[in-house]
C-alpha cells in the first residue's frame, strides 16, 4: 500500500525554486531517507508531506487520499496519522516532557489524568528515556534525551508514518547509533512508516529500506543505499564519493 | 490503513463459542477502550479470543490490562502481529514517577528569599565591575567606542523625545487640572505656579523619564544582550581579545549618563508647559502671569535637584538591563525573561532611588 504519493511536485521560495516536478512513491513500512546536498530543499520536502507547508504546484497523495479532495475535518484527521520530529525537538519549553506527550492525546480525546499519563509513560519507554526524564523540563535535558523525547511525543497518537529531520544531527556517535537503534526497533513493532532527512551515512547504511536522492530540483533516484552509493549519476557519485562515505561504507562490510 | 472509516468500535461481545474481542483497538477509538470492561464472574478467568482488527499501542495499553483482570490468561486467535505488539508493550513496567515533591510555604518563602539575596548580591558585583570599568576608562580613554555611543544617544535619546515629551506635557496638565480644583476653592489660583513646578522639576520630570527609559532602553538593552550571550557572541567577544564589558556596556552607560539630564530637563520644559495651558484654560492665570511668578518664586536650586537624579536613574537602568541580558541562561524563552525582569528592576530601583534622594535632600534642606 502506498503511504506517500508526491506528483509533479513544485515549489518556489520567491524566485528561488527548489522543486520542479518532483514525484517520490513511498511503500508502508518503508524506511526511507531524503538526502542531498545541503539547499536541495529536503527539509522543505519533508515539512510538505507533514502537512505544515503547501507546494506551489503538484498533488500529494498521503495514504491514498489526494489532499485536494479534503476538507478541514479530514486534514485533521489525516495529521493524526503523522508524526513529525523536529530537529531541534521543538518541545514545549513551558511542559515537563510527560505533559508533551500528553498534550496531543488531551487534545483529541476525554480521558482521566491517570489514564493519559500511563499511556504518555509507555511512549517515553518505548523511546528508551528512564522514568527520571518524566517530570523533567526539555531544558534540563541532554541533546540525545531531548531527541527521544521528541520521538515520543510525535508517537503519542500511535501515527502510521512517522517523519524525523536531522534525528541523528549533534548526537555523538554512541549515542546516534543508540538512536538508530530505538528507531529500528520501533519500526519491526510499530507498523511505521520512516522517512529521514539526514546527513548520517552510518544511519542511511543502518536505518534505511530506501534512499531517495535529491538534486537538480527532483529526485534523482531512490534506491536500496547499497545501489545508490554504486550509482553512476556525477551529483550522486559526487556525494559519496568523498573519503567520509566510503569510510562507512568499509566499516559496514567489514 | 490509516483513514479507511475504522467505524468499528472496539468491544467485548458474548458470542456462542464464549467471549469475542473485536473492533479497532487504536488511538481513535480511546474513549470506547476505555469503556470496555471484563464481565462480572464469580469463577476465575473466562474463555476469551480475538477477532480484533487492528491494534496500536495506545490499544495494546488497555487490552493488556483487560488481560491482566482476566489473570492473565490471554485471548486465543491473536494475529502474530498483534502478539508482537502485546509482547513488546508488556515488557515495559508503566508506572508513572512521583513529581518531586514540592516545597511547603515556609521552605518556599526560604527558598525564594536565598535566590532574592543572592541576585542581590549578583546586581551589587556587576555594578562593582561597572565602576571599576569607569575608572579604568580614565586611564585608558581610547578604549570607549564612540560610534557605538553616539548610536546609543540617537537611538535612546533621540529617538525618545517625542514619547517623554508627549508624556511629561500630559503629566503636567493633568496636576494642574487636579491641583487647580482644590486651589480655586480657596481663590489660591495663583500658586498653581508653585505647585506644577516644584512637583515636576523636582520629582516628576526626572521620574517619568526614567519609568519610559527603563521600558524603551533598559528591556532593549537586556534582550539585545541575553541574545547575544545565547549566540555566545559574548564568549566570541572574549576569545578575540576584546573585553565585552567595553563594547557591549561602556557604551550605553555613558550614552545613557550623557543623555538621561538633557530628556529630563526636556520633560521639565514639557511638563511646566502644560501646567501652563491648564493654568490659562481652567484658573484664568495667563501664560505671562504664570512666567513672572515662575521666574520670582521658584529657585534655581529645585532645577538642580532634579537634574541630579538623573545620571543616578541612568547608571540603575543601564546596570540593570545589562545585568539581566548577560546572566541569561537557556533559550530563546529566558531572553523574554530577562527583558521583563530588567524593566520591573528597573523602574523598582529607580522609585527605590527616588525615595533615597527626598531623605537626603530633605536633611541637606535642599
Amino acid at each position: 500500500m502506498t503511504v506517500v504519493n508526491l506528483k509533479d511536485i513544485s515549489t518556489r521560495f520567491g524566485t528561488h525554486e527548489v522543486h520542479r516536478g518532483l514525484s517520490l512513491v513511498v511503500e508502508k513500512g518503508e524506511r526511507l531517507a531524503l538526502v542531498g546536498g545541503s539547499g536541495c530543499g529536503k527539509s522543505v520536502l519533508l515539512s510538505e508531506i507533514a502537512l505544515l507547508r503547501q507546494p506551489d504546484a503538484g498533488d500529494i497523495q498521503l495514504f491514498g487520499l489526494s489532499l485536494q479532495s479534503l476538507n478541514q475535518s479530514g486534514m485533521a484527521r489525516l495529521r493524526k496519522q503523522i508524526g513529525m520530529m523536529f530537529q531541534q525537538g521543538a518541545l514545549f519549553s513551558s511542559l515537563t516532557v510527560l505533559e508533551n506527550i500528553i498534550l496531543p492525546l488531551r487534545e483529541h480525546q476525554r480521558l482521566p489524568e491517570s489514564q493519559l499519563q500511563e499511556l504518555a509513560m509507555l511512549k517515553l519507554k518505548l523511546t528508551g528515556l528512564p522514568d527520571i526524564a518524566a517530570w523533567k523540563y526539555p531544558q534540563e535535558l541532554s541533546g540525545g534525551m531531548l531527541k527521544r523525547a521528541a520521538v515520543a511525543r510525535a508517537l503519542a497518537l500511535d501515527p502510521a508514518l512517522l517523519l524525523l529531520d536531522e534525528p541523528t544531527a549533534g548526537l555523538d556517535p554512541a549515542g546516534a547509533s543508540d538512536f538508530d537503534d530505538m528507531l529500528l526497533e520501533l519500526h519491526a513493532t510499530l507498523d511505521l512508516t520512516l522517512i529521514l532527512v539526514t546527513h548520517d551515512l552510518d544511519s542511511l547504511w543502518r536505518v534505511t529500506s530506501h534512499v531517495a536522492f535529491l538534486g537538480e530540483k527532483k529526485v534523482l533516484a531512490k534506491q536500496p543505499m547499497s545501489e545508490l552509493s554504486e550509482n553512476v549519476h556525477p551529483e550522486i557519485q559526487h556525494y559519496f564519493s568523498n573519503t567520509r562515505a566510503r569510510r562507512a561504507a568499509i566499516e559496514l562490510e567489514s | 490503513m490509516a483513514l479507511s472509516h475504522k467505524t468499528e468500535r472496539p468491544m467485548l461481545v458474548r458470542t456462542d463459542q464464549g467471549y469475542c474481542l473485536t473492533g479497532h483497538w487504536t488511538t481513535d477509538h480511546i474513549q470506547a477502550l476505555q469503556r470496555v470492561t471484563l464481565p462480572r464472574l464469580e469463577s476465575g478467568a473466562i474463555d476469551w479470543h480475538s477477532q480484533i482488527q487492528s491494534l496500536d499501542t495506545n490499544g495494546a495499553v488497555f487490552l493488556l490490562k483487560l488481560i491482566k483482570d482476566n489473570h492473565s490468561v490471554w485471548p486465543k486467535g491473536l494475529l502474530t502481529a498483534h502478539e508482537r505488539l502485546l509482547n513488546y508493550v508488556s515488557q515495559y513496567s508503566i508506572s508513572v514517577p512521583a513529581k518531586a515533591p514540592e516545597l511547603n510555604m515556609l521552605a518556599d518563602i526560604g527558598y525564594r528569599a536565598t535566590q532574592s539575596l543572592a541576585h542581590g548580591r549578583e546586581l551589587l558585583e556587576f555594578f562593582g565591575r561597572l565602576s571599576a570599568l569607569l575608572f579604568s576608562l580614565l586611564l585608558n580613554p581610547r578604549q570607549l567606542k564612540i560610534k557605538m555611543l553616539l548610536d546609543v544617544v540617537q537611538r535612546d535619546g533621540l529617538h525618545a523625545v517625542p514619547i517623554i515629551a508627549l508624556l511629561a506635557f500630559l503629566l503636567g496638565a493633568v496636576i494642574a487640572y487636579q491641583g487647580g480644583l482644590q486651589l480655586a476653592t480657596y481663590g489660591a489660583n495663583i500658586f498653581i505656579v508653585e505647585l506644577v513646578s516644584l512637583t515636576m522639576l523636582r520629582e516628576l520630570a526626572p521620574l517619568i523619564c526614567a519609568i519610559i527609559v527603563a521600558g524603551r532602553s533598559g528591556s532593549s538593552y537586556a534582550a539585545q544582550l541575553a541574545t547575544m550571550q545565547m549566540n555566545q557572541e559574548v564568549l566570541a567577544l572574549r576569545s578575540l581579545g576584546q573585553d565585552p564589558f567595553a563594547w557591549l556596556i561602556l557604551p550605553k552607560l555613558l550614552g545613557l549618563m550623557l543623555v538621561m539630564p538633557l530628556l529630563t530637563l526636556l520633560s521639565m520644559f514639557a511638563g511646566i508647559a502644560g501646567g501652563m495651558v491648564v493654568a490659562s484654560l481652567q484658573l484664568g492665570l495667563s501664560p505671562l502671569e504664570f512666567l513672572q511668578r515662575f521666574g520670582t518664586e521658584v529657585a534655581v536650586i529645585h532645577v538642580w535637584v532634579g537634574l541630579i537624579k538623573a545620571p543616578v536613574f541612568a547608571l540603575l537602568i543601564v546596570n540593570v538591563g545589562c545585568m539581566q541580558g548577560l546572566l541569561a541562561k537557556g533559550g530563546a524563552e529566558a531572553v523574554g525573561h530577562s527583558t521583563t525582569r530588567s524593566v520591573v528592576q528597573g523602574i523598582f530601583l529607580v522609585i527605590i532611588a527616588d525615595a533615597l534622594f527626598s531623605v537626603l535632600f530633605a536633611q541637606l534642606g535642599w
